[in-house]
């Protein structure tokens, strides 16, 4: 499926990459927004990811966008520009709301703040494995290929994830109980 | 429910204005907003490159924007570094501090272009003197097909180019009523216009300075009356040198 759209923009990226934006973009922003807990941060880095990825792409040529993975490519540069938006954020304090719902409604059935926080008690690197894996919905390669880490790390980084916020869960409904 | 389960449930729809800002950011489509103008409420078109288009609101200018780029539209807020400075680009007659975006005309008709923006405010230039600036004497309807062709009117002032006899002429944006009153906004009376082109007045001279200009040239136009002379065409210059600011010949 993915193979079509990326042949497609190699012969009509103009008329293509609206196509890009409807596929991908939901995926971005909610693996985002898992990750940083922030709508506005999301948001930010959801449009400047597919825009800078339009960019690359009117530079590259037929052959070099039909062997593009393009969803694994997008998240490379969504995860650069992520660590870039976190250095200037480091430079320059901001507080992280994460209680706040913040303009966008979770879906439904879903407590978000709950997750959010959760998912902000793992290490960075646990939370953008287990995100992209069961909220994105990546493969083990394609992770290893946005992140570019050995795919062993990977698999190790969502199993201690994953155990991880079990440990939270079972904490939380012992303080409930209690 | 397991855990996994779970985390894959919390993916929920696209958010609003995320896949506009993309169009917008990647330049696959313009934007667009309403301004006020002497002549009523006009539409303005805009990209990263700078202004792409204006037209009159309730115009099928949207048909036309996107018969002239392909590019979709999007209703939008302009962008902030030259947003403040558009209500006086259009009040004013010039673009000024706002960038213009002429990528779907010839270069020919961009130089055209740039040289009507330079006419000044209140003053008229004809379609002759429009294709000698540009750079191609020969060339007055190339340059007449430019002006009829000028995708942002009002801000690029093409209501102040006229007939080379001296009548007003057609307008693009709506009607030559509209180009009527854009010049009389200006304090360039059409009437008095009309009436120096019916009696064959081409140029005017200052009978002591002996420099000779375009009637409307603000030069000639703060003269003292008793200095000014009316000359009915180029033979009639003889002993006059061309002003310098208006460049009449």
């Amino acid at each position: 499926m993915d193979d079509d759209l990326v042949r497609a923009l190699a012969t009509d990226l103009y008329g293509t990459f609206p196509r890009v934006v409807e596929r991908m973009g939901r995926r971005l922003y909610w693996g985002l927004r898992r990750m940083s807990g922030d709508h506005h941060e999301a948001e930010d880095l959801t449009q400047e990811t597919l825009i800078r990825a339009y960019q690359a792409l009117c530079g590259y040529q037929h052959d070099r966008i039909c062997e593009l993975k393009l969803e694994p490519w997008l998240w490379t540069i969504a995860l650069n520009l992520g660590r870039n938006h976190l250095r200037s954020k480091s430079r320059r304090p901001t507080l992280v709301k994460l209680t706040e719902p913040q303009g966008v409604e979770d879906p439904e059935m879903v407590d978000g703040a709950a997750w959010d926080r959760r998912l902000n008690a793992l290490p960075p690197t646990q939370r953008t494995a287990v995100v992209l894996r069961h909220v994105v919905g990546l493969g083990i390669d394609e992770i290893a290929e946005a992140t570019g880490r050995p795919v062993g790390t990977v698999k190790t980084d969502i199993h201690r994830g994953l155990g991880r916020l079990r440990t939270i869960m079972e904490a939380e409904t012992y303080d409930a109980r209690a | 429910m397991t855990l996994e389960r779970e985390l894959a449930a919390l993916v929920g729809d696209l958010p609003e204005g995320i896949s506009e800002g993309v169009a917008l950011g990647t330049g696959l489509a313009d934007g667009f907003d309403y301004y006020e103008s002497p002549i009523g409420t006009v539409v303005v078109t805009f990209n990263l490159t700078g202004v792409s288009g204006l037209g009159l609101a309730g115009d099928d200018w949207q048909t036309h924007f996107q018969k002239r780029t392909g590019r979709a539209l999007l209703r939008a807020e302009a962008p902030r570094a030259w947003a403040r400075h558009l209500p006086e680009a259009i009040e004013a007659g010039r673009p000024g501090k706002v960038p213009v975006d002429l990528r779907t005309v010839t270069p020919f008709q961009e130089k055209v272009l740039e040289v009507t923006a330079r006419i000044p405010r209140g003053e008229v230039r004809s379609y002759a003197w429009l294709a000698k600036e540009a750079g191609r004497p020969s060339a007055v309807r190339a340059a007449g097909s430019a002006v009829a062709r000028n995708p942002i009117p009002l801000m690029i002032p093409c209501h102040r180019v006229v007939r080379s006899d001296g009548r007003i002429g057609n307008y693009s944006l709506g009607n030559p009523a509209n180009k009527l009153a854009l010049l009389d906004h200006e304090g360039a009376d059409p009437l008095w216009l009309e009436k120096l082109a019916s009696r064959g007045i081409r140029f005017r001279a200052n009978i002591r300075t002996k420099i000779f200009c375009h009637p409307t040239c603000r030069h000639i136009r703060r003269s003292k009356p008793e200095n000014v002379v009316d000359l009915h065409g180029i033979e009639e210059t003889v002993g006059y040198q061309p002003c310098e600011v208006c460049r009449p010949v």
